[in-house]
């Protein structure tokens, strides 16, 4: 069997495949340690941190709903100093390549957490949360305005020799357009999508089936508009496309590369089969098998739309 | 570290129209599982339902000392319970596991007081047997709705367990909740006890049932200044720390407290450490 080359290139940096564990899905990383083994993925994207420790919403913070699920955990985390000390050691001493996804309230917290995690041992990218639906302050106002984006790229860009990508809400009208907002202000790579803002209401009591009235829609029901929009992303800029939303197979995760991601996150899926990894990377493998594909990278963007031709079909 | 199986539906046995009790063929999830311990289930394909649920494991199942594998007590309230509940043997069911805290037994001269309320009983068989088999003597509190939901007595008689009964319609035992006779055998001092720690004999307190419940057995353990300890439920999305759903306000000093995953941090919590007033 030839040998197959996984590897990508986000930016500057290269992961040994394209799957990665999505944030906040995948606890600190450290949590899967005894499951998978976490110098074979990609990259793990931590928790999103904001500077300080934070408690979140109090439950329920999660609902499933048709092929998917609504959460509003509200970002709790331990706070970036707890995660140097605590967390980035052991994720060092497994060979993980570790995206820290940051979220601050104010501008100046972004640069701040550029700042102290550019310091520390083991982080290979940052990833910028402007698209949390869940909390009230900071996060998703600067992905939702152009400006504010532009903003918050450029201001971290300017502290990190780190690559940075901002992770983009799909609760806005035209997300290719902050797709280029973000390749402007000089960002490495973008990722998304984020979840959807929705909420569930349980009928027989009238409440809402969150404490935090809504939250975020993640899971298969969301892959083909995540699809769409990673599309209409890769076609807006030239940096790499990190795809994601509802992935759940190595099929998923193909479907994502062709319509232009160079790498895919996956989330809830983990929730469902914390053995995934090896699953999709062999799927994947499988597949370059089938189609004679040297290099995974090569099939980012491969999407065929041209006219079909017809064919005959033998029964 | 848990694993994950495909597990054959060996029997599935209704207990009533809401009750029943499913043999799964996972000897491996089923040998590595202390009393507590829970499993991560997902019936069916595709992504009806998506997310798996927990369930706590309830008998460990032996042939002539051979682990066949497990069994899980369900009441059929969502998705997932229906589907366990009309399961017919050779369906197979997904079964990640054993996952969570455990339940720290205690021995002789201890005497072990088990709570459950309703399907709140599944962790206390395989206690059960674990206490057995040191020589802790066990009694049984359990309570339900009526004497219909009142299931396996037999089975725990037939190892030796003293039961004390309720229900909240008077069916059996005593009428009401299953706190009340709890409190009056702490408040008599039952097996040699005195209230409020001069002991001739220690117990230790289990509970598992619906969070009311445990929250007032914890109450109950404090003003007798009994040790207790509470196997929570709470909405869970993986079972390993990953989604951030299950998290409990445990104390934090005198007045605060903090949120832990019940999942990692739990499900068996001692009772003194949950911040019940935050719920």
């Amino acid at each position: 069997m030839t040998t197959r080359d996984l590897s990508v290139q986000i930016g500057p940096l290269t992961l040994k495949n394209p799957v990665v564990a999505a944030s906040g899905c995948f606890g600190y990383g450290v949590e899967y340690a005894h499951v998978v083994d976490l110098s074979l993925l990609g990259g793990v994207a931590v928790k999103g941190l904001f500077l300080a420790p934070r408690e979140g919403h109090p439950p329920e913070r999660i609902v499933e709903t048709p092929a998917g699920m609504l959460n509003a955990i509200g970002l709790q985390g331990i706070g970036v100093d707890r995660f140097i000390r605590e967390k980035l050691p052991e994720l060092r001493d497994r060979r993980a390549t570790v995206i820290v996804n940051i979220c601050g309230s104010t501008l100046d917290e972004y640069v701040e957490l550029a700042r102290i995690l550019s310091d520390a041992d083991g982080v290979a990218a940052l990833e910028l949360n402007i698209s949390c639906p869940n909390i009230k302050e900071g996060g998703i106002t600067f992905g939702c305005s152009l400006t504010g984006t532009y903003d918050v790229v450029s201001a971290v860009k300017k502290v990190t020799p780190l690559p940075v990508i901002p992770k983009l809400t799909p609760n806005v009208t035209d997300v290719a357009s902050f797709a280029r907002a973000s390749e402007d202000a000089g960002a490495d790579a973008v990722s998304l999508v984020n979840t959807f803002l929705a909420m569930a209401i349980d009928v027989e009591t009238r409440r809402p089936k969150l404490s935090n009235i809504v939250g975020g829609l993640s899971g298969p029901a969301i892959r083909p508009i995540a699809v769409r929009m990673v599309y209409e992303c890769r076609r807006t800029v030239k940096i790499p496309v990190i795809g994601m939303g509802g992935i759940a197979s190595a099929t998923d995760a193909l479907e994502f590369m062709i319509a232009g991601a160079s790498a895919v996150q996956v989330g809830t899926a983990n929730f469902v089969d914390p053995f995934i990894w090896s699953k999709l990377l062999d799927g994947i493998r499988d597949y370059m098998q089938r189609h004679d594909i040297a290099r995974v990278a090569d099939l980012t963007g491969t999407i065929d739309t041209t006219a079909r031709e017809k064919e005959w079909i033998s029964s | 570290m848990p694993v994950d199986v495909e597990a054959r539906v060996i029997r599935n046995t209704r207990l009533s129209s809401d009750y029943n009790v499913i043999a799964l063929a996972a000897p491996d999830i089923a040998a590595a599982t202390a009393p507590g311990q829970f499993v991560m289930v997902k019936l069916g394909r595709g992504s009806t339902p998506l997310l798996r649920r927990p369930f706590s494991v309830f008998e460990v199942l032996r042939t002539n000392g051979h682990i066949e594998g497990l069994t899980l007590l369900s009441k059929r309230v969502g998705v997932t319970t229906q589907m366990l509940f009309d399961a017919v043997e050779g369906d197979v069911v997904s079964c990640l596991g054993p996952l969570g805290k455990p339940y720290t037994p205690v021995d002789p001269p201890t005497e072990a007081w088990m709570v459950a309320g309703g399907v709140g009983l599944a962790p206390f068989a395989t206690l059960t047997e674990v206490l057995r088999a040191g020589g802790t003597s066990v009694t049984l509190f359990y309570g339900a709705r009526t004497d219909r939901d009142l299931f396996y007595l037999d089975w725990f008689r037939d190892r030796g367990v003293r039961l004390v009964l309720a229900t909240e319609d008077g069916s059996l035992g005593d009428h009401g909740r299953i706190t009340k006779p709890l409190e009056r055998e702490l408040h008599k001092g039952a097996g040699g006890l005195q209230p409020s720690g001069a002991a001739a004999g220690d117990v230790m307190i289990y509970a598992c049932g619906p969070e009311p419940m445990l929250e007032a057995v914890a109450h109950v353990a404090a003003r007798y200044e009994r040790p207790c300890e509470v196997s929570v439920e709470r909405v869970m999305g993986c079972g390993l720390g990953g989604c951030y759903s299950c998290v409990i306000p445990v104390r934090d000093g005198p007045m605060g407290h903090h949120y832990v995953r019940s999942c990692l941090g739990g499900p068996v919590f001692a009772a003194d450490q949950i911040a019940w007033e935050a719920h």
